[in-house]
């Protein structure tokens, strides 16, 4: 296995116990063994720092102007429920281009892993696909594709903006969810397929039954990271839709009513997802890492 | 692949070659292993026996030299590698149990999907092994869950649901605390007891004594020495077999 991989792959697991570098400890980090003390403390803490930067703000002398156009009540409340409406759209963006992605980039990867020089092709094709996308900035291909091909009206293929602006999506984030699954499959120790195949299991039945889930298995964290990616680049698909999502209604309201509060509001949509699945993958880092741990003491 | 031969053997290894780029590891093993007969491969690290163990299960492509299982050759171009393993089993050191699988599923996976037997099938065979092999208890546990001791058997179990032939069996007491390792030599004596043609690797010089019909002296890719066991280890004609030998007394391993 391993055409052509060079150095560790990024996962984001690490040996048991050595220090994460790219992460400080966690939000909750220390509260859990400091009982309720710690939790008094904390809330006191953060009550004083969030009234000392709402006092500093307020007293700026452009605040009530940037008030107005930035976080007008009367706006918000106006405006939230019918972009609320529209983020469905985003929603629904996200699930379709996702389930393609996992699936395409899925056999991006299996492609890549394929070792021989009878696969020389197939690899490389691979390789070149990922090298592309992940190359061209995503708004370029939702451009290309949402303005472009609908322009060629072409028999036999669809005309929609959106079928396309989602296409482009999917073709992006593949390339990138593609190396995420090249990393898990290269961090499943060659001894574990040999376990496999000295049992009279074929190559492929090797990858789908002991690489594979092991593979995804790992790289569930990273998954969900291109996740959150995806749902805020559903956005981008308002540059070439006339049908409004959140993002492009946001920008409708804030041109009528000349305020930007709208988009605060989409934007808070935007963070309603993305927070929770966040917070997700870090419980789920931190579990894996547990678990590892437990694994080793034994 | 064929029955038993009339002449009783079970596999032979001619003139093996095998180097990984300019290392030279096996430099023309000669080998024949009768039906039912067990040999053990010793000698020191370095000396060639995993790379031997993998060979023989196609692991490995060797550059020169044939094996024969039963009279077919294995090591000719076009034979069809999973069939040729389906007849083999090997059993690793580091046990490379699937991790992600209970014991009952790892025992069953290759069955299943390598033989093509039913569920039902696969399981009733998988459970009368662990059973005997008191591993029963254990049968929806995860690997992480047993001990290192119940991992390798259950390993042994793995490669013995496939019927095989032949079993390979490279130092699987090596990654073991002291005290897990008679529980997996049992196995293997009780194996031998049942008439298993096996080749094992080991550094455990008493057990060899013991259990071999035939102990293989490997030094630097060649078979030095080989001989019945009271011979090799009382009387050593090759003075590197006697150094070996020595190394270990010291290391008090025998
Ligand atoms: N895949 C490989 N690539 C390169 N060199 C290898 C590979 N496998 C084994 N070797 C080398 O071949 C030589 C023999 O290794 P082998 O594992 O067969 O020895 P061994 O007798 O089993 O030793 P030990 O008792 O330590 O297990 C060693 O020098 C080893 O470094
Ligand atoms: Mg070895």
């Amino acid at each position: 296995m391993g055409a052509g991989g060079g150095g560790a792959p990024e996962l984001y697991e690490l040996p048991p116990g050595e220090p994460d570098p790219g992460r400080g400890p966690g939000i909750l980090s220390g509260l859990r063994q400091e009982g309720a003390r710690g939790v008094l403390i904390a809330v006191v803490s953060t009550f004083v720092v969030a009234a000392a930067i709402a006092f500093a703000v307020s007293r700026s002398p452009n605040w009530p102007a940037v008030k107005e156009a930035f976080f007008n009540g009367e706006e918000f409340r106006s405006s939230f429920p019918d972009i609320a409406a529209k983020f469905i759209r985003n929603v629904e963006y996200f699930v379709v281009a996702e389930v393609f992605i996992l699936a395409f980039a899925l056999l991006l990867a299996v492609m890549r892993s394929l070792s021989g020089p009878v696969f020389f092709p197939i690899r490389a094709l691979s390789i070149l696909y990922t090298d592309l996308f992940r190359g061209i900035p995503t708004i370029l291909v939702v451009y290309l594709l949402g303005f472009g091909v609908p322009s060629l009206s072409l028999t036999g293929v669809p005309s929609s903006a959106t079928f396309w602006a989602v296409v482009a999506l999917i073709l992006s984030y593949s390339a990138y969810v593609a190396e995420v699954y090249r990393a898990g499959i290269e961090s499943v120790h060659p001894s574990q397929a040999a376990a496999a195949r000295s049992l009279g299991l074929s190559r492929w039945k090797t990858f789908r039954f002991v690489v594979i889930p092991q593979a995804v298995r790992r790289v569930v964290p990273p998954l969900l990271n291109d996740f959150v990616g995806l749902q805020k680049d559903t956005a981008l698909v308002a540059f070439v839709v006339v049908v409004p999502e959140a993002f492009k209604e946001a920008q409708i309201i804030q041109n009528a009513d000349f305020n930007f509060t709208p988009l605060l509001a989409a934007a808070l949509l935007f963070l309603l997802v993305t927070i929770p699945m966040t917070r997700l993958v870090d419980w789920l880092v931190s579990r894996q890492r547990r678990r590892r741990q437990v694994a080793t003491a034994l | 692949m064929n029955g038993p031969r009339a002449d009783g053997e079970a596999l032979r290894l001619e003139a093996i070659h095998k180097s990984f780029g300019k290392l030279e590891v096996l430099k023309g093993i000669d080998l024949s292993v009768a039906d039912h007969e067990v040999i053990c491969l010793i000698g020191s690290s370095g000396s060639g026996k995993s790379t031997m163990l993998r060979c023989i299960n196609l692991l490995e492509p060797v550059d020169a030299g044939r094996i024969t299982v039963r009279g077919e050759e294995i090591t000719a171009t076009g034979v069809d590698v999973n069939r040729i393993r389906r007849h083999i089993g090997i059993v690793f050191q580091a046990f490379n149990l699937f991790p992600h699988m209970t014991v009952i599923r790892n025992v069953t996976l290759a069955p299943m999907e390598a033989l093509g037997m039913s569920k039902a099938e696969a399981r009733a065979r998988a459970l009368e092994l662990l059973e005997r092999f008191g591993l029963a208890d254990k049968r929806e546990e995860y690997p992480d869950r047993l001990s290192g001791g119940q991992q390798q058997r259950v390993a042994i179990v793995r490669a013995l649901a496939m019927k095989p032939d032949i079993m390979l069996l490279d130092e699987v007491t090596s990654a073991l605390d002291p005290e897990l390792v008679a529980e997996v030599l049992n196995v293997i004596r009780e194996l031998a007891a049942g008439g298993m043609t096996m080749v094992i690797a080991t550094h455990e010089m008493g057990f060899a004594r013991d259990i071999a019909g035939r102990v293989c002296f490997l030094d630097a890719g060649r078979i030095l020495e080989e001989g019945p066991p009271e011979r090799i280890f009382s009387a050593p004609r090759e003075e590197r077999t006697r150094r070996f030998l020595q190394s270990i007394i010291e290391a008090g391993r025998m």
